[in-house]
This record gives structure tokens, C-alpha cells and sequence, in this order.
């Protein structure tokens, strides 16, 4: 568990400040403080948070920001599979320590491979919880009193963070392949429907996925 | 109740399960590989598309403005193997600036 905690040391600074920024975006999107701290200490997935806040926040509507952000996990599955081999004891233990698994944590310990560290996933897992959470109840108790987060750029924040992140995704042809239909839907899209849907029609690019061979 | 609310009630509802479904009910057991190929895209095709709609997305229509600069910076920042907090401080400078610009 030490172990994961000085491993995620220097990221943790990072996912604080999301927390915060998050905790500021969820309250000028109509999140209280309880609303938005609660919302990261259950989900603990910012991207999917983002998503969710972002698409309510556009006028998406419900529907379609509990969708967005849901199909953004979905990849928490075959993540889980890679690493459920550590995880003992009781379904319930399991169920709640499998909550400490986030890209980083995931990342950190091995990216599920042959060095998987259980104390590594789950140190990690529990240091960025802690700051992604406590960043969030930061954010949400002084949102108010910052005020719109567009005068501090934090859109174009979130749209440098997502794009960081999937740069780190373009590891073989077949993920460039998808992430280029992907954004094309949601360009297309856009224009023609509600916000929120274009994001989770994009999820169509997976059908890429079906080919057996890369390239 | 709210649609905060409800938005979090059931995108930690669903999360739990997704996070939960292979250290609880598959354990050592193999996906077929299909599934796992499929499932893999769907990071890149989704992040891909949040790029697209957080960066040109204004409502319904597509615009250029000053998160254009945000992802520009950000993007620089990646190239220059910048950590990722240094990425995003880059992307929200770089809008904040442009916006008080014009």
C-alpha cells in the first residue's frame, strides 16, 4: 500500500487541482457541494464526471450525460478483468476495493500485465482517491466564490486533458483508426442532434475493434 | 430530485458495477478476444470525441474560439513530454489568455 502511495506521489498533485476544477464545474452546472463531492467519491472517474457535468451543463440532458459517461467507463471492464486476479475474499470486498482501480492506479501497477502489484493498485488507488475527492469538495465549497471557470480557461483545460489522454491511447493503427471515426462522428453529428449525443454515438468507431488483424 | 442528483446516483450505480464485473463475477476466467478488441476502442473513439465537442462543440453548433488554443498549447505541452498537470495548466493559460485577448 506505501508502495502505491509514493508511486502515485507525483501525480497527486495534478488530480487534486481536477478535483478542484471538477468541484468548480459541477456547481456552475447546477451540482451542490454534496451533490459533486459524493459524485466523485462513488464514481472516481473524472473523465466520465467531466463528461457528465459538461453534457448537463450544455443542455444535454439527463439521459444522455448518465450515457456519455457510463460508455466512457465501460473500458472499467476489460480494466477490472486484467487485474481481478489480486482481488480475494469476500464479492462485497471485492466489489469495494475494485472501486480504487483508475487508469493511474491501473497504469501504475502494471497495466494489468505479469508485474501487477496488488499494493501498487490499491495504494495508488486510495492516494488519488483521497485528492480527487477532497479536490472536489474544495472546488465545490469555493465555487461560488471563484465564479465562471471560463475566465480561467478551464474548458480549454478539459479539452488539452482529454486530448493528453488520448494520445496516450494511439498505442497501434487500430486505436488511431477508431479515435479518428470517433472524433468525425461527433464533428458530423453536432450540429444535427441534441448535445451528449454525438459523444456517445461515437462509441459506433468500435466496430473497429472487429477486425482481427492491427493495420 | 434533481438531475444532479440522479446523474449521480446513476453514473456511481453503473460505475460500481463496471469497475466490479471482473474482479467479482469473471475472476481468472478469459474474455473472448473479440470483446476485448471492441471494448479497447472504446477509449480512443470516446476521448476522441469528448476532444472534438469540448474544443469546437458550442451547443449545436461547431466554433472556433479560444479553447482552439487551449488544445494547441496542450498538445505542444504532450509533444514536449510535459507531465500531465503541466498540460492542462498550458491548456487553461493559453484559453484564458486568448479570451482576455479578444
Amino acid at each position: 500500500m506505501r508502495r502505491g502511495i509514493r508511486v502515485a506521489a507525483p501525480l497527486l498533485p495534478a488530480v487534486l487541482v481536477f478535483g478542484v476544477s471538477f468541484g468548480v464545474l459541477a456547481r456552475g452546472t447546477g451540482f451542490g457541494v454534496l451533490s459533486a463531492t459524493v459524485m466523485s467519491a462513488t464514481t472516481f472517474a473524472g473523465s466520465s464526471q467531466f463528461a457528465a457535468v459538461s453534457v448537463l451543463g450544455a443542455g444535454g440532458g439527463l439521459a444522455s450525460a448518465i450515457a456519455a459517461a457510463l460508455l466512457l467507463n465501460a473500458r472499467y471492464a476489460p480494466i477490472g478483468i486484467s487485474v481481478a486476479r489480486v482481488f480475494h475474499g469476500s464479492a462485497l470486498r471485492r466489489l469495494g476495493e475494485a472501486q480504487l482501480v483508475v487508469d493511474e492506479s491501473w497504469a501504475l501497477s502494471g497495466a494489468g500485465g505479469p508485474s501487477l502489484d496488488r499494493g501498487v493498485l490499491l495504494g495508488a488507488g486510495a492516494a488519488l482517491w483521497v485528492c480527487w475527492t477532497g479536490g472536489t469538495l474544495v472546488g465545490a465549497l469555493a465555487g461560488g466564490a471563484i465564479g465562471d471557470p471560463k475566465t480561467f480557461g478551464l474548458d480549454g483545460a478539459f479539452a488539452a486533458l482529454f486530448l493528453a489522454l488520448l494520445l496516450g491511447q494511439l498505442r497501434s493503427r487500430r486505436t488511431v483508426a477508431a479515435a479518428v471515426a470517433g472524433g468525425a462522428i461527433a464533428a458530423l453529428l453536432t450540429p444535427e442532434v441534441r448535445p451528449g449525443i454525438p459523444i456517445v454515438a461515437a462509441t459506433a468507431a468500435v466496430v473497429i475493434g472487429l477486425r482481427r488483424r492491427d493495420g | 430530485m434533481s438531475d444532479a442528483w440522479l446523474a449521480v446516483l446513476a453514473v456511481g450505480a453503473g460505475t460500481v458495477a463496471l469497475k466490479g464485473v471482473g474482479p467479482v463475477a469473471v475472476g481468472t476466467r478469459k474474455l473472448p478476444p473479440v470483446l476485448t478488441r471492441v471494448l479497447g476502442m472504446l477509449a480512443p473513439a470516446l476521448l476522441a470525441a469528448l476532444v472534438v465537442s469540448e474544443t469546437f462543440a458550442s451547443g449545436r453548433s461547431l466554433v472556433v474560439d479560444a479553447r482552439l488554443a487551449g488544445v494547441a498549447a496542450g498538445a505542444l505541452a504532450v509533444v514536449l513530454r510535459a507531465p500531465l498537470w503541466l498540460v492542462v495548466l498550458a491548456g487553461a493559460a493559453a484559453t484564458a489568455a486568448v479570451r482576455a485577448l479578444s
